[in-house]
């Protein structure tokens, strides 16, 4: 058990380079907290697994350090880390049957048949892979799998941290809920650092503590999933996490008085220090914008189109040029293509040059 | 309607295959059959003989030490080229420029002819003039195949290792390359040891291929006949006469036509029980499991 | 074109694949196949491809029967989730690679090129090479293959899966446009209900090789006729509530008392599985009909503007969707709230008896 640091972590897989575009990992530095939950979210190809296969060893930085505690462990092999791993697909050691899968991390550290056997029958009731001790491993369903490679990293009591690899990808979504909320229960139990890669929004932002979202190589936020979803620091942040993602919209800003399309809005915030940017933005999130009938409040709208997607409704607007997503509680009905939109105000967010910018609050 | 049509379509699509299969292996093994039960003195003049040249042959001592040479020879072949094989690929780069270099190094003695083999071996473990065999004399070695049994029987089974261990080599590195990079990491991260790796990972997911090399080399290994011809043409005294050189010098050399057909038909049969028990064998290594557990789709 | 599948069963072995399935697709449109893995969705799309022949029943395309006809002589294109791609050539070749077989004239086979590669948004990238593509990219281009031979029917397995959570928004967006640009029969195979919602089109419902409702996907949605398909077409998954009915009261063991109104009171006395959504489950009373439940929290997951509260009532699993951030302890004792408005009442046999009040009356509207 100890805190995970990331010190001045960059890696290029060509090498040490002088070219910044060589490097699938920027510069970063990275504390993680013994026993948190956390979630490294971002779309392929952004670096998550490159800095999830350093801290587990598998691979080694081409700049800074890599610190258990106060030890520096950079170039310590996995086996010497106490880092357990779950893959994307299912590890499992096919010719064992499951009891043997769980053990077999006790067995290759030497530990006796009298110590191993309790443990493995606690930790496969826990799992619920009690009726399946001693099939082999081979024949059961992916989810069953993908909790023994799970159960090979819990039975070791001592483990620095738990790290997963996109471990719901074969999963399919009934069991993902129960596997996920299984997951929670298990980390509320045993209290191991977990760190958990995924390009899926609803699984990091339900399953971590703490998200860290990455793009190009880059952390571009690190927080809860209250704070990313409510204070996006980066455009970015804003269109990734939300389903669909939060509406950008280009406006002017002076004071507290939003310029948008013609109309003007009175902020709760005022930007009167703000310096000047390329663009200013106005960015909220769907959930946020209220969608009335012609005759009500707000500013007026063409609505383009509605699709009922069972629970809710997603409504497509455009104000003059600007398209806003609304979404539309699933009991009201709108009829005919005009309407009204209005903003609840303390969750709007101003970006200059895609960055937030956090004005002065009235 | 149309279904049917179409399967008669099929049906004419399959028949030049049974033509062809039927003059390569049927016609000639039903003329081996036919000579099996007669017996001739020449001049196309054939007499009805029965089983008695199985009878004879079965009880005949010449055929028990050429069968027992047959087993000795394929046992130690496979002892030898299956692990060695594995062992090879295991250590052979999974990637960079090693892997060409190496698989090419590999393939090199399976491109050679199998007479070919026979010659440069037969040339190269000469005593006189033979690379090997004037270096083992001149180290003191009492190195002679021509004269020594013993000798020959190194000799001709290093030159079948040299020939054929390639083989073996590249199915188990085919196989080995076709296991995912997550399998070796989680056994890191599990902790497990060099020989763990290899035989709860490596081993199993050798499985098929290693099936297919076992059978193959038997196979091969078993009818053996260019190389060991070549090289001591089954001697010295009858030291290498392998099943298939026994039954070359039984049909031309002596012209017994009658013992020969039915030495190969049991030779034959032989093969192909042995095939088959190995591949049961080796399958049901894996799949016995699979009856237990529950069924996927 | 008509595609129409007529009680095809596939059997293997002692295994059913596929059991008794009817179906009919029309030209134009799409036409979802949702349901867990191995319930039958590719098994299904095999048969009708021809690539498998089914152990029973028929295919009919207009009405002739074409159950043994061969793959190659069907019009059919088909989508994997894996992205399959000719790697040695460019995007263009292998857009252009089924037309080349087809021997089309060098002059069409670019315009339809283009054609296909502005739908899919693919212009820019005609002369790269398929690994230099994103996965969305090379997706597109498996796509733009399937779609230029103008196949009368096209079969896609999953076709989002292996895409980011972000690209999948996108194409699933930009999907229904190209579908309905096309004019063939799409079949698209999907295992998350949220998928075929935001697709659209019409929705099977398959759970072990059985279709259990096939109609447009809302009323699907909205009016399951059993609760195998309620089950099957929720996600999160559907809290249900098994409940006896006898001398007027309906009753969940000694814990849950349902008062009867509605359609409920004509009810004969039997045992009834009550389904309802996680988002119908609520912290609070929302109409003075509310039903208080004392429930055990089993663990909490927030989404950043939603919980979803996993929650134990004497023994059965539920999930409350609450629109707020909320925290609460495991093993605490919350108060839940039922609306027997939103209720799905299934009999015994499992068949919908009573569709939620909201649902029946909008439903009321299009009939």
């Amino acid at each position: 058990m100890a805190n995970i640091t990331l010190d001045k972590i960059a890696h290029s897989y060509s090498g040490p380079s002088d070219n910044p575009d060589d490097f699938a990992l920027k510069q970063l530095n990275l504390t993680w907290k013994n026993g948190n939950c956390y979630a490294l979210l971002g779309p392929s190809g952004c670096g998550k697994t490159t800095l999830l296969n350093i801290i587990s060893g598998l691979l080694i930085p081409t700049e800074g350090d890599v610190l258990f505690d106060d030890k520096v462990v950079t170039r310590l092999a996995t086996e010497q880390r106490n880092i357990a791993q779950i893959f994307q697909f299912p590890v499992i050691y096919d010719t064992m049957t499951v009891f043997q899968n769980l053990a077999f991390p006790l067995r290759n550290r030497g530990r006796s048949r009298k110590e191993i056997e309790p443990r493995v029958i606690e930790l496969a009731g826990m799992l619920g892979l009690e009726k399946d001790l001693y099939k082999k491993a081979q024949h059961l369903t992916a989810d069953a799998k993908q909790k023994i490679s799970l159960g090979r990293g819990l039975i070791r009591q001592s483990v620095n941290a738990i790290l997963f690899d996109e471990p719901l990808t074969v999963i399919d979504p009934h069991l993902k809920w129960a596997l996920r909320s299984q997951l929670k229960r298990l980390h509320k139990q045993f209290g191991f650092t977990m760190i958990y890669v995924t390009h899926d929004q609803t699984e990091a932002l339900t399953f971590a503590d703490e998200v860290v979202v990455m793009y190009e190589g880059k952390i571009v936020q690190v927080g809860t999933p209250e704070e990313l979803f409510e204070r996006p620091q980066h455009t970015f942040v804003g269109y990734f996490i939300g389903s669909p993602g939060m509406n950008i919209i280009p406006c002017e800003i002076q004071g507290n008085r939003m310029q948008l399309q013609g109309n003007v809005i009175n902020l709760r915030r005022n930007y009167d220090g703000m310096p000047t940017f390329s663009k200013v933005e106005l960015g909220i999130r769907p959930e946020y914008i209220r969608l009335d009938p012609p005759d009500g409040e707000g500013l007026p709208v063409n609505i383009l189109k509605i699709d009922d997607i069972g629970p809710y409704k997603i409504a497509r607007v455009s104000l003059k040029d600007s398209i806003f997503n609304v979404i539309v509680p699933e009991e009201v009905t709108m009829t005919g293509d005009r309407g009204k939109i209005s903003f609840d105000l303390d969750h709007v967010n101003i970006y200059g040059d895609d960055t937030l910018v956090t004005g002065e609050m009235l | 309607m149309i279904e049917k049509q179409v399967n008669q379509k099929a049906w004419f699509m399959v028949l030049p295959v049974f033509l062809i299969v039927a003059f390569s292996a049927v016609i000639p093994l039903m003329t081996v059959v036919n000579y099996s039960v007669q017996d001739t003195f020449g001049n196309n003049v054939f007499f009805w003989a029965g089983m008695d040249w199985f009878k004879d042959l079965l009880h005949s001592e010449r055929f028990h030490d050429a069968f027992f040479r047959q087993l000795l020879f394929s046992g130690i072949i496979l002892a030898i080229e299956i692990p060695l094989g594995i062992i090879i690929a295991l250590a052979m780069p999974k990637k960079g420029w090693g892997v060409p270099v190496c698989l090419v190094t590999m393939a090199l003695p399976l491109l050679i002819p199998w007479n070919v083999v026979g010659t440069i071996w037969q040339i190269f473990a000469r005593v006189d003039i033979g690379l090997l065999g004037h270096t083992l004399a001149s180290l003191g070695f009492d190195y002679n195949y021509t004269q020594d049994p013993l000798a020959a029987w190194v000799t001709v089974i290093v030159m079948d290792i040299w020939h054929w261990t390639s083989l073996v080599v590249l199915l188990c590195y085919a196989g080995l390359c076709s296991i995912p990079d997550a399998y070796y990491q989680a056994a890191k991260i599990d902790g497990a040891s060099r020989f763990s790796v290899f035989r709860y990972i490596q081993l199993p997911k050798m499985h098929r291929v290693l099936l297919i090399a076992i059978l193959l080399r038997f196979m091969d290994s078993f009818m053996i006949y260019t190389e060991p011809f070549v090289v001591t043409g089954g001697g010295p005294g009858n030291s290498t006469t392998f099943l298939s050189i026994d039954l070359v010098k039984l049909a031309i050399g002596q012209f017994d036509l009658g013992p020969a057909a039915a030495m190969s038909l049991i030779y034959f049969l032989v093969i192909l029980l042995l095939s088959w028990v190995f591949y049961t064998v080796m399958s049901n290594v894996g799949v016995e499991s699979s009856a237990k557990g529950g069924s996927g789709r | 074109m008509q595609l129409e599948l007529r009680n095809i069963s596939k059997i293997v072995g002692q295994d059913v694949h596929i059991a008794d399935v009817s179906l009919t697709f029309q030209s134009g449109t799409l036409n979802i196949l949702l349901g867990p893995t191995l319930s039958g969705k590719t098994t299904l799309m095999r048969l009708m491809a021809g690539l498998e022949k089914p152990t029973a029943g028929k295919l009919f395309v207009d009405g002739r029967d074409v159950t043994g006809v061969a793959v190659q002589k069907r019009n059919t294109a088909m989508v994997y989730q894996q992205f399959i791609n000719y790697p040695n050539l460019t995007v263009y070749d292998n857009i252009a690679s089924p037309l080349k077989i087809a021997k089309v004239p060098r002059a069409e086979i670019e315009t339809r090129v283009e054609e296909i590669a502005s739908l899919l948004k693919l212009n820019d990238m005609l002369k790269r090479m398929p690994q230099e593509l994103s996965g969305g990219q090379q997706q597109r281009t498996a796509l733009a293959r399937a779609l230029v031979k103008g196949a009368d029917l096209v079969l896609l397995d999953e076709p989002l899966a292996n895409l980011d959570y972000k690209l999948r928004e996108e194409l699933r967006e930009e999907l229904p446009k190209i579908f309905s640009a096309t004019g063939a029969i799409f079949v698209y195979a999907t295992t998350e209900p949220m998928e075929a919602l935001l697709l659209g089109g019409n929705t099977a419902a398959l759970h072990e090789g059985r279709v259990y409702q096939f109609g447009p996907t809302l009323d699907v949605f909205h009016k399951p006729d059993n609760l195998t398909t309620a089950q099957t077409f929720a996600d999160p998954p559907l809290n249900t509530l098994p409940v006896t009915k006898l001398n007027n009261r309906m009753l969940f063991k000694s814990h849950v008392e349902v008062p009867l109104s509605g359609k409920l009171p004509q009810l004969p006395d039997a045992d009834y599985t009550i389904g309802f959504r996680p988002n119908h489950l609520y912290l609070a009373p929302t109409s003075p009909k509310a039903i208080s439940v004392k429930a055990k929290v089993v663990v909490t997951e927030i989404t950043g503007s939603d919980s979803y509260i996993h929650i134990d009532v004497a023994g059965l699993r539920w999930v409350v969707l609450a629109h707020s951030i909320q925290s609460f302890d495991v093993e605490e004792t919350i108060e839940v709230f039922l609306d027997p408005d939103k209720f799905y009442v299934f009999d015994d046999s499992e068949k919908l008896v009573a569709t939620p009040l909201h649902i029946s009356a909008a439903g009321g509207e299009n009939k």
